[in-house]
């Protein structure tokens, strides 16, 4: 197609972007930056704003929620077992005696922690190994691409319970490194696909024929144009690394007792779900609230990120019938 | 080959008297999120056996929705009112079992673009061979073989093997073909071409137009040709419709309309046209603005905000289509016809007059003799080619594609070259060589001064400050996710421009191009294509750069835009004094803003000089057919015009032909006697001086006029 639709040269007219999301220009000379740009486009998307809400609140929650309470998650209530939740144990307790409340944040923490990090870590692995491999090519990409094909034939659960007896005691620092080594790979390839046709865009050649040097085009021009594609591989990872987490601690290999996580207390309250609700229902509830939260901002990020992204689903169904026209 | 038996009814075969189709006050409209969309409002015209009626506009005037709703084809959420008629009978309210009896039997359509216009996965003769078996109880061998014919009759070479080829087997041109030759399969009353050759070659446009005059004669069928070029319609079209925000806004005879508009915007379109046959400078006109929104249509005329001529009175009514010049032939939409009537000039020099455009100036640095300015870029005798590979494990080297074989020229210091030929002919590639700045395989290429094969890279960075790129899409050439600042400001940064000064610079960049810097904070996205190629020409100026290389800056703009940009680019260059390298496939273009030509054939250069020596005493064959093939738009000139008409399709660059490159094509190879034949097939022939500043790549070079 040579005719470009809605074409109109408005130079020096209004008529060109009016209604668009940025007419609220402050200061007329001086453009705003992008970051702001950005922030005012995410504060605009309530979910967004809801879930980032959600997130602080349960990172305040989870640490400091335990020093307010009485009961530490070692420690057991031998007049309470079994209690549902009362003024004294607000979430009950488990079978033991041990403070529901002060468990299941303490999971939360481990959670939190490891599900973010391993998302963070094995996103921006995949961003810097795809992208590198698409646009160098040659000897770079067979050497990286040779590493992905090795790490997805690895059984990765095997491997991490087989290496768990050696981080045992060690920082749980080690599972995140051991969950996103096993997680970047597949992403790296639609990365490294993404790459090779951002390439031949003309405004990656136009930075290039203006001497901006290779890793700047990468950070500046390729990467950024990828980001509704990260941020959503992002949210997935929180959501899939909390689940690994869960699986492998539910096996006895992951986080280790008197440790827990929400994949742990709920692995071990399951069968307990219809007869004693609140040993599970806690947990579950929060690891459902958090990856839903994860989402929502995820969603918000990629809108904010992406200048045509909320507009273009909206724009699209316009479209088909201009092209008619 | 015998006949099958399906044949042409004869030309003059009256099937009906009266009009074939009649459209009264049509109205279509679609439902969107902001409001309807009144794609259509009140539509009236009509077309006679064996006429071509030419509907004008620019993208999104309703042109192509109005021929789709004659077809039947539009989606079902649209509404439609008033009435269609073909050959008497109503089409508005038929259902669609009734519709497809009469689409492709009796009104057959040729869409823009021939590559989705065919299956992939059938033959094209199948696929022929289908439309007929759609609509007539004939055998499968004898729609087969009347494919075959119809192929050969739309000028296939070698038609009964081709048949059997798949559409990606084809290029553009045959494509576009073998789409004709469907339309014209079942012998149709009526065909539409919703733009045939926007999507083409210069020189398969004219094969193709030539191609449907030939299918009219044929089917004696009416033509309705829907294009956005003013210049395509005019030897072609015997009446014109020009189409704004949904309504006819000017009818009449084709000569009428191109001499006299009486309506402000086909002056517009006229006047913003780039001519062939023009040699002083002239001035092109551009539409300020865009095309209305047909949600929510003001008051009064739809124009009226982008006409140069508007007064109070035009925004109280929507102008009704009146006869104007006492002819009932020629209508026109506009309160202020008979003033326009009343002007000295007629055409496009009414124009001119009326939107107040101007000749950019002459750079000052021109003044000097250009044997005595800088050397900006000089090529000497590039060669890039490509290995053919074969096999998987162990790739074998089965040829070489020679993309550019040997070309020389130079750049001077405020002076616009301008490099043309086909698709395929090395352009690109030759782009491509001198922006990456590398060792070239052979030959040299130096930027001021500097030979690309002697840089390091720190040197390499120098260069690339003074000279930079201006690509074609606009929409690929600027990165979506970053706002207009950064865009422009890209460049300044890399070279280490301190923040001070790139804040204060971009403005002025945007006020250079004719931007507001308000919109610096804004994305590509909410810019319009012509704006968002003005966007790309600032970034080319933000580092005061000596050489901007344009790859057909202004190709994928519809013309009133184009006449815009191309004023802006003149414009700067008188400005900053700045050396264009301008590749281009649009002659008309090339004429008006280069200062020489080099026109490019299979990796070679075969023909170079100043651009009125050689565009009026064009000495190669090749550039005379490529300029014979361009369209004039004076529908007098036109029709008396003789067009130089190239067989087949450009030759593969990893086997070109020996000798002479274009011998394979060559009208006056063809005509030589054999023994001059031979000079052709054995000698390559070399670049010679035929005139001051003029040069030529032929053995039997001679001046032929072709405007």
């Amino acid at each position: 197609m040579t005719v470009i639709l809605n074409e109109g040269d408005a130079a020096g007219t209004t008529g060109a972007a009016s209604g668009s999301p940025v007419d609220a220009a402050p200061e007329p000379d001086k453009a705003m930056t992008r970051g702001r740009l950005v922030l005012i486009r995410f504060m605009r998307n309530k979910l967004a704003l809801v879930g980032l809400v959600v997130i602080v609140g349960m990172y305040l929650m989870a640490f400091v929620g335990p020093l307010l309470s009485k009961w530490t998650y070692d420690t057991q209530d031998y007049s309470a077992f079994l209690e549902p939740p009362y003024s004294e144990h607000i979430f009950g307790t488990d079978k033991i005696g041990t403070d529901m409340f002060v468990l299941t944040m303490r999971g939360l923490q481990k959670s939190l922690i490891i599900g973010l990090l391993v998302a963070l870590i094995s996103t921006t692995i995949a961003a810097i190994v795809g992208a590198a491999a698409g646009y160098f090519l040659g000897a770079a990409d067979k050497a990286l691409m040779w590493v992905v094909d090795l790490l997805l034939v690895l059984p990765s659960f095997l491997i991490i319970a087989i290496l768990s007896p050696w981080f045992r005691g060690k920082s749980w620092f080690l599972l995140v490194v051991m969950l996103a080594a096993f997680q970047w790979m597949i992403t790296a390839r639609i990365v490294r696909g993404m790459t090779l046709t951002l390439k031949e865009r003309e405004f990656v050649k136009a930075a290039k024929f203006m001497g901006q040097p290779a890793r700047k085009i990468i950070a500046k021009h390729i990467v950024p144009n990828m980001a509704s594609l990260l941020i959503i591989d992002a949210t997935i990872n929180v959501g899939s690394a909390v689940l690994a987490e869960t699986g492998l601690s539910f096996f006895g290999f992951g986080v280790q007792s008197p440790d827990v996580s929400l994949g742990t207390l709920i692995g071990l309250n399951a069968e307990s779900a219809t007869t004693f609700p609140w040993l599970f229902l806690f947990p579950a509830g929060f690891l459902v609230v958090f990856v839903l939260a994860v989402n929502w901002v995820g969603d918000g990020l990629r809108d904010a990120l992406d200048p045509t992204s909320t507009r273009v689903r909206r724009k699209e169904k316009k479209d088909t019938k201009e092209k008619a026209a | 080959m015998t006949t099958s038996e399906i044949q042409f009814d004869t030309p003059a075969d009256p099937v009906l008297d009266g009009p074939v189709l009649q459209v009264e006050d049509l109205h279509v409209s679609f439902p969107s999120e902001s409001g309807r969309v009144r794609a259509v409002r009140g539509l009236s015209y009509h077309v006679s056996p064996g006429e071509v009626l030419g509907i004008v506009g620019e993208s999104g005037s309703g042109k192509s929705v109005s021929s789709l709703a004659v077809m039947g084809l539009l989606p079902s959420s649209a509404r439609i009112s008033g009435s269609i008629k073909f050959q008497g009978r109503e089409l508005i309210g038929q259902n669609d079992a009734e519709l497809s009896k009469i689409r492709g039997r009796r009104i057959s359509m040729v869409f823009q673009d021939p590559l989705s216009a065919l299956t992939p996965v059938y033959t094209v003769g199948d696929q022929i061979a289908e439309a007929i078996l759609v609509h007539r109880k004939v055998s499968k061998a004898a729609a087969a073989k009347r494919a075959v014919e119809l192929l050969d009759l739309v000028g296939i070479p070698n038609a009964v093997e081709r048949a059997k080829a798949f559409p990606h087997e084809f290029s553009g041109g045959m494509r576009q073909r073998a789409v004709i030759a469907m339309a014209i399969a079942n012998d149709p009353d009526l065909i539409i071409a919703d733009e045939p050759t926007t999507a083409l070659d210069v020189t398969v446009q004219a094969q193709v137009l030539q191609l449907l005059e030939t299918a009219q004669e044929v089917t004696g069928a009416g033509i309705v040709i829907i294009t956005h070029d003013l210049g395509v319609v005019a030897g072609f079209a015997d009446r014109l419709m020009v189409m704004y925000a949904g309504r006819a806004v000017e009818k009449g005879n084709v000569d009428e309309i191109y001499q006299r508009p009486r309506m402000p915007y086909t002056l517009g379109l006229l006047g913003s046209i780039p001519r062939l046959d023009v040699s002083e400078k002239q001035a092109l006109v551009p539409i300020k603005g865009q095309p209305p929104s047909l949600t929510d249509l003001p008051d009064g005329c739809p124009f009226a905000p982008r006409c140069p001529m508007v007064v109070d009175a035009c925004h109280t009514a929507e102008p009704p289509l009146v006869d104007v010049d006492g002819s009932a032939e020629h209508s026109a939409a506009c309160i202020r016809t008979n003033e326009i009537a009343a002007a000295d000039a007629e055409g496009a020099e009414a124009a001119v007059e009326i939107f107040g455009a101007e000749v950019a100036g002459e750079p000052e640095v021109a003044k000097i003799p250009r044997e005595q300015r800088d050397v900006v870029l000089g090529l000497d005798n590039l060669v890039k080619e490509y290995p053919v590979n074969k096999g998987v494990v162990f790739k074998r080297r089965v040829g070489t594609v020679h993309a550019v074989a040997g070309i020389t020229f130079d750049v001077r210091e405020g002076e616009t070259l301008g490099l043309v030929g086909e698709s395929g002919c090395g352009k690109t590639t030759t782009l491509m060589e001198i922006l990456n700045l590398q060792k070239p395989m052979g030959g040299e290429i130096s930027v001021l001064g500097t030979k690309s094969s002697e840089v390091d890279s720190k040197r390499r960075f120098a260069i690339r400050r003074d000279m930079s790129v201006v690509f074609q899409d606009p929409m690929a050439s600027l990165d979506p996710r970053i706002t207009i600042h950064d865009c422009i400001a890209e460049p300044m940064q890399v070279h280490g421009y301190s923040k001070d000064e790139i804040n204060r610079r971009v403005p002025d960049l945007m006020r250079l191009v004719g931007l507001r810097p308000e919109q610096l904070s804004r994305y590509p996205g909410e810019f319009s294509g012509g704006q968002r190629q003005r966007i790309g020409i600032a970034r080319a100026l933000a580092l005061e750069p000596k050489l901007v290389v344009l790859d057909e800056p202004v190709s994928a703009l519809d013309v009133s835009i184009q006449a815009g940009v191309i004023n802006l680019l003149e414009e700067l260059k008188s400005k900053l004094g700045l050396a264009y390298l301008f590749v281009a496939h649009d002659l008309s273009v090339v004429r008006h803003i280069a200062d020489r030509v080099a026109v490019m054939y299979l990796g070679k250069i075969i023909e170079i000089g100043e651009v009125d020596s050689v565009f009026d005493a064009p000495r190669h064959p090749y550039t005379q057919a490529l300029l014979s093939a361009i369209p004039i738009p004076d529908p007098v000139k036109e029709r008396q015009r003789e067009r130089i008409i190239l067989t087949g399709d450009l030759p593969s660059p990893a086997n070109p032909p020996s000798g002479c490159r274009f011998r394979t094509r060559c009208f006056l190879h063809a005509s030589l006697p054999p023994e001059q034949q031979r000079k052709c097939i054995d000698v390559e022939p070399p670049r010679e001086v035929q005139a001051p500043d003029h040069e030529a790549a032929c053995h039997f070079a001679q001046i032929r006029q072709v405007l």
